[in-house]
């Protein structure tokens, strides 16, 4: 199947606007992993028929590592500039698969002269799965099988998102399992604040105690015994992939963005 | 002769009163060394997270057991106070049972009290469970570096203290029972549930001892509450009074979001040429040595936080649900939320004793950052709000983090190497990783290949 990727300038030059921007984010831009993420996306708006586009080479970092680093100077430096493209193009909606995106644009830059309809992808799907737009082919390669979700951060506690991305995973008739952490209480992957971009802090000092907060959150996953660790977040993903390969699990169970879980499933 | 008692008992309440005043103004002085900030808006929800959080306790519920046992010291403190006034009417008028004498001391009185000695006897023996669960069990959110000495002294003292201030009410109560049989003076009331299992303990001894030992208990638990109370500005309990306004200005905005700083605004958006309609002041030319009138960016020691951060700091029980969810914390890293919301407070009465005794103040030659909290614990932060999300008072550990983090990035360019690495990205590149930003679309080349078609 052919798929449409058409950049706002593309139809701003045939004279039309997007429904809905696809904001793509840095890691779906760049990450090879996270790419697929992007891609996945990017199918699904084609088959279901929306009017979207993404920015293309007009993207640029939403300044977000940045402001949670203390940089505020260069967080708004990007934001003032993001957010001039984005007036300048009138964009009324985005949609974003980066929980880190969606928090600065949807809660931030509001202060900056940006205001927005904003959706994580998580809420996107669950509302297009609701209205019957999504609809999963009968016994679809995840029926029964048995799925863990590791909420984000940005997501659950710090915008309160929690039962979109369960009920898109509930659509695809997957045995739900919740880790021992979950939801309000979920624990970080350990990407957040900038943690992405720097090694973590020492931690404890004894061998037998040290652990990452990636390899101790990948534990409580695989002792879910889920076959897929469903994630909602480029960081979470690094991180949780990491984990499970420091655990040699890789090959026996794969951690998924939701948008590939429905993609697959269409 | 019989006046020598409430005279001495007003002269008491009176101290006390004065060592109150003294020290909530001090502690509200402290509090003002903070930057303003105004939190006025959104009532409503204001008054909801005070009903539900504050009185209705419903973040404690997270964890049941410890907050079914809270319960019964918090819903015990409530109405015993009503007793506690009685007690007060007593000392001042020389009048016993006051209440009694006036309504009667059978059927609602007696009732009422064994309402008390009830919730007396459930405050007691959770203050029993806390002790063992303190110092046996070893719980190990009460472990880490900051509950030693003094903390740790704290908690105990408390929970001993409630003990005493119990354990004087109920042998009053038996006391006092014992001698309505044998002096008409005590008046009559109905038979005390609670008080009446020890009165076994006192039927043998004579008239002038149980005197006494009523009297002595009935001293002991008003000057006793009284000390408490003084007591209480000194400690980490303050919780019960300071519980309530914290709640009630905490955060209403997402958990996430970081709140923005006009004074970069300005600086930036006339650096990009955009015409500030918000900040009539933008075009006013700013000296050099200006901008520390104005505050440094970021904080470096309490003054640069907001009047909520450190009444955040003297909300906190130390109760490390906040650093019991950190993931840092967890991990063995040296942040503990609970340490950074300590220290603020710390190093506030630091500022000022030294204010009150005519010294430096901030002057000092030390600061929050660095000399309470360091670099490491500041850069382990991942920003998660776990420790917002568990604390049950809505102390904000996160926010002083972050701050902490833009004063070592724009006053210091003191932030980690790899995070200098990143801003430089962001600034050549627009990505945080060091892509041409030409690549940027390339991801979708699989995709569009059959574009022109």
């Amino acid at each position: 199947m052919e798929y449409k990727v058409p950049t706002v300038a593309e139809l701003a030059a045939a004279g039309e606007t997007p429904d809905v921007l696809f904001w793509v984010g840095c890691a779906g831009s760049f990450d090879d992993r996270y790419k697929n993420v992007t891609r996945a996306f990017v199918k699904i708006l084609n088959k279901i028929g929306i009017k979207f586009a993404v920015l293309g080479t007009e993207e640029s970092c939403t300044g977000d590592p940045a402001r949670r680093a203390g940089n505020e100077f260069l967080f708004q430096m990007q934001a003032m500039s993001n957010i001039q493209v984005l007036n300048g193009y009138e964009i009324k909606r985005i949609v974003t698969a980066c929980p880190h995106c969606f928090n600065v644009l949807k809660n931030e830059y509001p202060a900056l002269g940006g205001t927005y309809e904003v959706m994580h992808h998580s809420s996107f799907l669950q509302q297009l799965i609701n209205e019957g737009k999504i609809t999963m082919k009968g016994g679809g390669e995840f029926k029964g099988k048995r799925i863990t979700y590791h909420d984000s951060c940005y997501l659950g506690r710090g915008n309160g998102i929690y039962e979109a991305p369960r009920e898109v995973l509930e659509a695809l008739d997957a045995e739900l399992v919740e880790m021992k952490r979950s939801k309000a209480k979920g624990l970080c992957c350990g990407a957040g604040g900038a943690q992405m971009w720097k090694e973590p802090e020492p931690g404890f000092p004894d061998p037998k105690k040290a652990k990452d907060i990636n390899v101790e959150r990948a534990e409580e996953a695989l002792a879910t015994g889920a076959q897929t660790i469903a994630v909602a977040c480029p960081f979470c993903m690094v991180m949780l992939s990491d984990g499970v390969k420091a655990k040699n699990k890789e090959n026996e169970v794969n951690v998924v963005d939701l948008a590939e879980l429905i993609d697959r499933s269409l | 002769m019989e006046f020598l008692p409430r005279i001495i008992f007003i002269l008491i309440l009176g101290v006390t009163a004065w060592l109150i005043f003294k020290r909530a103004r001090y502690i509200n002085r402290n509090i003002y060394l903070g930057k303003s900030q105004d939190r006025t808006d959104h009532k409503s929800e204001r008054l909801r997270n005070l009903l539900l959080i504050a009185f209705g306790q419903k973040k404690m519920f997270k964890r049941p057991i410890p907050a079914v046992l809270h319960l019964f010291i918090y819903v015990g403190f409530f109405v015993i106070n009503i007793e506690v006034l009685e007690f007060v009417i007593d000392g001042i008028f020389g009048s016993h049972r006051f209440f009694a004498s006036i309504i009667g001391g059978d059927g609602l009185y007696t009732a009422a009290l064994n309402l008390f000695e009830f919730l007396a006897v459930l405050i007691l023996i959770s203050c029993v469970v806390f002790l063992i669960r303190r110092n046996v069990l070893k719980v190990n959110r009460f472990k880490g570096e900051e509950m030693t000495h003094w903390p740790k002294l704290d908690a105990n003292l408390i929970l001993v203290f409630e003990i005493i201030l119990m354990s004087a009410i109920l042998t009053m109560n038996a006391t006092d029972t014992l001698l309505q049989a044998r002096d008409e003076r005590y008046v009559a009331t109905g038979s005390f549930f609670f008080s009446g299992l020890l009165t076994p303990l006192f039927q043998d001894l004579s008239t002038p001892t149980l005197v006494i030992i009523e009297r002595a208990t009935w001293w002991l638990h008003i000057i006793g509450i009284l000390a408490f109370t003084v007591y209480i500005t000194y400690s980490k309990h303050l919780h019960i009074f300071l519980a309530f306004p914290n709640t009630y200005y905490a955060d209403i905005k997402p958990k996430a979001e970081m709140r923005n700083m006009p004074e970069v605004t300005r600086e930036v958006k006339s650096m990009l040429g955009i015409t500030d309609t918000t900040a009539p002041d933008h075009a006013a030319p700013e000296a050099p040595g200006e901008g520390m009138e104005i505050g440094r960016f970021g904080a470096k020691d309490i003054n640069d936080l907001s009047w909520k951060n450190i009444l955040d700091s003297y909300t906190c029980t130390q109760c490390g649900r906040c650093s019991s969810m950190c993931p840092a914390w967890q991990t063995g890293k040296k942040l503990s939320p609970r340490k950074i919301v300590m220290d603020v407070r710390a190093r506030a009465e630091e500022v000022g004793n030294s204010l009150d005794s005519g010294g430096p103040g901030l002057e000092d030659g030390k600061s929050l950052f660095r000399d309470y909290i360091t670099e490491e614990e500041i850069n382990a932060c991942t920003s998660c709000q776990a420790c917002v999300e568990a604390c049950p008072v809505m102390i904000n550990p996160l926010d002083v983090i972050l701050q902490m983090r833009r004063y070592m990035a724009m006053e210091e360019s003191s932030s980690p190497q790899e995070w200098q690495m990143m801003f430089q990205n962001i600034e050549t590149s627009f990505a945080p990783w060091k892509f041409p930003p030409s690549d940027r679309f390339n991801w979708a080349e699989s995709l569009r290949e059959n574009k022109e078609s």
